[in-house]
């Protein structure tokens, strides 16, 4: 096994997911900023498992088969909603998809930049007369 | 008489079940207790100054005290209430015109909306004013002052829809607070100076501690003269009393021609004890009095507005009042109170009914020929112009004024210029008179309601008023004999008084019947037996006869000028700057607007952004700042709020690795 | 075995940093595989190797291919970020990783030997103590399946209409 301190694996960890908490600030598209909350939770597992090692018990492991069955079922349900969402607004851009952002402030996580031809190619319009819920604006 | 206390509280009692329960009354339940009130108040007063007279008490004063007022550090006013000889005339006049004026107003307002609020603030007022003069404190009597103070500004303002009424009324009272300021302060030095406001002590002790001439007298004098001069719109503080006119002609007749403009008056009477300790005051008195007299009478000959004529007129008559004052003939001055609130009342309540028979018309130029179409009123009118320009049949006016003149005559050194500048006075007074009169009753019809009626004049007495287009019933019938009795013997009996008036104090040179000046001696000194022979009064007598005769002629002459000048332009007014001077008052108002009036708002709007409103602006502003700041973290934007949380966190790790 | 670890962090930290920069969802996708791959090797030199399989299986396997489906549904995306935009997640990104290396690096070195920790061990401890964790567990995927069930259906709705 390693002969490696712990406290390597902890900042391995911690440098995971401020990678992932940058990714999560930094893009935009709901997908990436779903993938990168991804990254977190991995990240904040490896920590787990570490602490677990440290102290030669299984209580980190199974911390993590907890964290990893929450993550599963938050990607069930989030995909789910990314793609009905997407069905619907046929955008993915999370500022757009937000109040509009009518005064943004400038400065930090990105400028508020009208509604990016991210949707443009469009799989699968729905469009016309969706029956259920219509618009609950 | 410790039922004294009736006199003023049953028309304050009217105040309050017209002020709570007057919307709910009907019109005749209104009328009933307003004019009841002051009904009752009338007896009230009757059966006192009887009790009085017939059984006149020690020391010539009867006084109630009700209750101690206040009690701080040895000041200690009660509210109490005096009766002696100068209140008793002063209640007599106040609850017999004021009855009479209640009367006339029932039927006057009727229809009216507000006819109980109109009758609540006329009751208020006659119970204060009851309450001014038959204060036995001065604390007591400058609150009557306030209150009919009050009462003016409410009822100027009585039609407050229209915004210039509104104006005027607010003219008014912040005219008489700059007067009502000098008399607190007088109030103030009296008080702190003899440790008491009681009149009676007041007088004592200050005849005792003040040296005639000396300053603190002076002060004290001065400042009570600025408080009157106020109230009885005299120089320079006059201007609001042709503004005033904007109320109802009962207003008019009651507040601004008998009564509260002769509160002044009043005051200085009651307190001429100190007024004989400031001889200079005194004669400061006496010209102030006389520059109205002149300075409002020339006004008046250049008037179109029926009511200003007779506002400036009143003027002029409380000028004569304080001339009369000036020269120590406090009884004099009383009397030709008591007879100016018979003949001005009188041709106010007529003018009422001249202005409801034009269908609202006030413009004396658009009147004419109403001799004939309101004989009533005209008759009733004659007699209270007469009255005023002090000619015979009438009897009132020439007594008091005599009695004024002849004290004039023969007070000091400049006596003999005051008497001519009176008589003068008494020219221009009976110019303006006739000019109205000749004006507004002379002649052939000219206004436009007139001429709608075609040649209506001449003929039978038609006791139809003059029926314009517009209003029906109120201006139906408004001659004083068709609008039936209410309005009607008011004016009898006003104009009988008028006529009869006199013989209560006669000119020596007629007999002589110094009922009056007998009468107040309990009150207010006579003064010493007049030095000048019988037959120099008589002449001094004849001469002003004269000069007021001298009027009649010259009065028409102006008149038909003026109509005939005004039938060729078509407007009634004023064309040359000589008149339009003389028509806004000698220019007073607008000397007051240039000199106080606008550097006041010029200051004003300087002081508009001052430190209070930049605090009260600055919490507003602060608070729109923090919206904004806090708009910052609301932008719906996810990533906006993800990074707050990872600054959050951020801070708290650190917060929790640094503590 | 240092030598392995050091690698496997090292393509941790490249993949996820590769993740986090690339435009297109795919590659973005594939490269977080990597990531998870590595961090699976990490795992099992820390002697969990259950976990390891299971961040395999589970994660690189389920989740990520469920990414592709929707990628897959959706259509390629891509994804413009301006070098602006990173300025200030950089920033506060480095302040929180200074202050947990910070923090991890304040309390002492533990020892170095690792104990393996079999899936025994692991299961003993899940249907021991942790039981109730196993139940709320069952319940959270009870409720995503669920929630993706129903969402699912109204999304056939959806594209049913438009459909055949």
């Amino acid at each position: 096994m390693a002969s490696v301190p712990f406290e390597y694996g902890l900042a391995v960890a911690g440098v995971l997911f401020v990678l992932g908490l940058t990714g999560v600030l930094v893009r935009r598209n709901l997908l990436f900023i779903l993938l990168c909350v991804e990254i977190m939770l991995n990240a904040a597992g490896l920590a787990f498992i570490v602490a677990g090692a440290r102290w030669g018990q299984p209580d980190g492991q199974v911390m993590f088969i907890f964290l990893l069955s929450m993550a599963a079922a938050e990607v069930a349900v989030g995909l789910a909603l990314i793609l009905l969402l997407y069905s619907r607004r046929k955008d993915l851009d999370s500022d757009a998809l937000g109040m509009g952002g009518a005064t943004t402030p400038g400065g930090s996580p990105g400028t508020a930049r009208p509604a990016s031809p991210v949707g443009a190619a469009r799989a699968r319009p729905p469009a016309v007369g969706v029956p259920q819920g219509g618009t609950r604006r | 008489m410790s039922w004294m206390w009736l006199i003023p509280a049953f028309p304050l009692l009217g105040f309050l079940i017209l002020a709570v329960l007057g919307r709910r009354m009907g019109a005749a339940a209104v009328a009933a207790v307003g004019t009841g009130s002051v009904g009752l108040s009338m007896l009230a007063a009757i059966a006192a100054v009887w009790l009085f007279w017939v059984s006149p008490p020690a020391g010539g004063s009867v006084t109630l005290t009700l209750w101690e007022w206040v009690n701080a550090g040895g000041f200690a006013p009660s509210v109490s209430l005096t009766l002696d000889a100068l209140s008793a005339v002063m209640i007599l006049v106040v609850t017999v015109i004021g009855f009479l004026i209640h009367l006339y107003s029932v039927r006057f307002m009727a229809g009216e909306e507000g006819y109980s609020r109109f009758f609540a603030y006329m009751n208020l007022f006659v119970g204060s004013m009851l309450l001014l003069v038959l204060a036995g404190n001065l604390l007591l009597l400058y609150l009557g002052w306030e209150g009919v103070g009050l009462c003016s500004y409410l009822l100027i303002g009585f039609w407050y829809t229209d915004p210039e009424n509104g104006r005027s009324a607010r003219k008014a009272f912040i005219v008489t607070r700059v007067g009502d300021v000098a008399l607190v302060i007088g109030l103030f030095l009296i008080a702190t100076n003899l440790g008491s406001l009681d009149i009676q002590e007041v007088a004592r002790k200050a005849t005792a501690a003040w040296a005639p001439g000396s300053a603190i007298a002076v002060a004290a004098a001065a400042l009570i003269l600025g408080g009157a001069v106020g109230k009885s719109a005299q120089l320079p503080l006059h201007t609001w009393l042709p503004d005033a006119m904007a109320g109802p002609s009962p207003v008019s007749a009651l507040i601004h021609a008998a009564t509260m403009v002769t509160a002044g008056v009043y005051l200085i009477a009651r307190t001429h004890a100190l007024f004989a300790l400031a001889p200079a005051v005194m004669t400061a008195t006496a010209i102030i009095g006389l520059a109205g007299v002149l300075v409002a009478g020339f006004s008046a000959l250049a008037q179109t507005n029926i009511k200003r004529v007779l506002a400036y007129s009143t003027m002029s008559q409380l000028g004569y009042m304080f001339l009369a004052l000036g020269v120590g003939a406090w009884s004099g001055a009383i009397f030709h109170l008591v007879t100016h609130a018979f003949f001005k009342s009188l041709l106010f309540l007529a003018a009422g009914v001249v202005i409801l028979a034009m269908n609202h018309e006030h413009d004396i130029f658009a009147m004419g020929g109403l001799a004939r179409k309101t004989p009533y009123t005209f008759i009733t009118f004659l007699l209270g112009a007469l009255a005023l320009t002090a000619l015979p049949p009438t009897t009132a006016g020439f007594a008091s004024k005599e009695l004024i003149l002849s004290r004039v005559w023969e007070s000091g050194q400049g006596g003999r210029i005051l008497w001519v500048l009176g008589v003068l006075g008494v020219f221009v007074t009976s110019v303006y008179t006739f000019r109205m009169l000749f004006t507004v009753f002379g002649g052939q019809p000219r206004g436009a309601a007139a001429h709608g009626h075609g040649a209506a004049h001449g003929g039978a007495d038609s006791a139809h008023g003059v029926q314009g287009p517009g209003k029906e019933g109120l201006a139906a019938g408004k001659d004083g004999l068709r609008a039936g009795v209410t309005m009607g013997i008011p004016l009898a009996i006003l104009a009988a008084l008028c006529v009869v008036g006199g013989f209560l104090d006669l000119p020596r040179t007629l007999g002589g019947s110094p009922f009056i000046t007998r009468f107040l001696e309990t009150a207010l000194p006579a003064g010493k037996a007049t030095a000048v022979p019988l037959s120099t009064d008589s002449i001094l007598q004849l001469i002003s006869e004269i000069v007021s005769l001298l009027g009649i002629p010259v009065g028409w002459l102006v008149s038909r000028r003026a109509v005939s000048a005004v039938a060729k332009t078509g407007t009634s007014a004023a064309r040359s700057p000589a008149v339009r001077f003389f028509a806004g008052g000698m220019g007073f108002d607008w000397l007051y607007d240039r000199a106080i009036v606008r550097p006041f708002v010029r200051l004003w709007k300087l002081n508009e952004r001052d430190v209070a409103d930049r605090i009260s602006d600055g919490v507003g502003g602060l608070s729109m700042l923090l919206s904004r700041a806090f708009r910052w973290t609301q932008n719906g934007r996810v990533r906006w709020y993800a990074a707050g949380v990872a600054a959050g966190a951020a801070l708290v790790i650190a917060a929790a690795v640094l503590l | 075995m240092n030598l392995v670890y050091a690698a496997s962090a090292c393509v941790a930290i490249a993949a996820t940093i590769m993740v986090i920069t690339r435009r297109n969802a795919v590659h973005a996708l594939l490269y977080l595989v990597v990531s998870l791959l590595a961090v699976a090797v990490i795992m099992l030199l820390l002697g969990a190797a259950f976990v390891a399989a299971l961040e395999v299986i589970i994660y690189a396997g389920a989740i990520m291919v469920l990414f592709v489906f929707v990628i897959m549904l959706i259509g390629p995306r891509n994804d413009t970020v301006s070098a602006r935009d990173w300025i200030g997640p950089v920033i506060l990104g480095l302040i929180l990783l200074a202050e947990l290396l910070y923090i991890i690096a304040a309390g002492p070195f533990a020892p170095l030997a690792v104990k393996e920790v079999d899936p025994r061990q692991v299961g003993i401890a899940l249907l021991g103590p942790y039981l109730i964790g196993v139940e709320v567990t069952a319940f959270l995927l009870l409720a995503g399946l669920v929630g993706a069930f129903h969402l699912g259906r109204r999304l056939a709705v959806t594209l049913g209409r438009k459909g055949d």
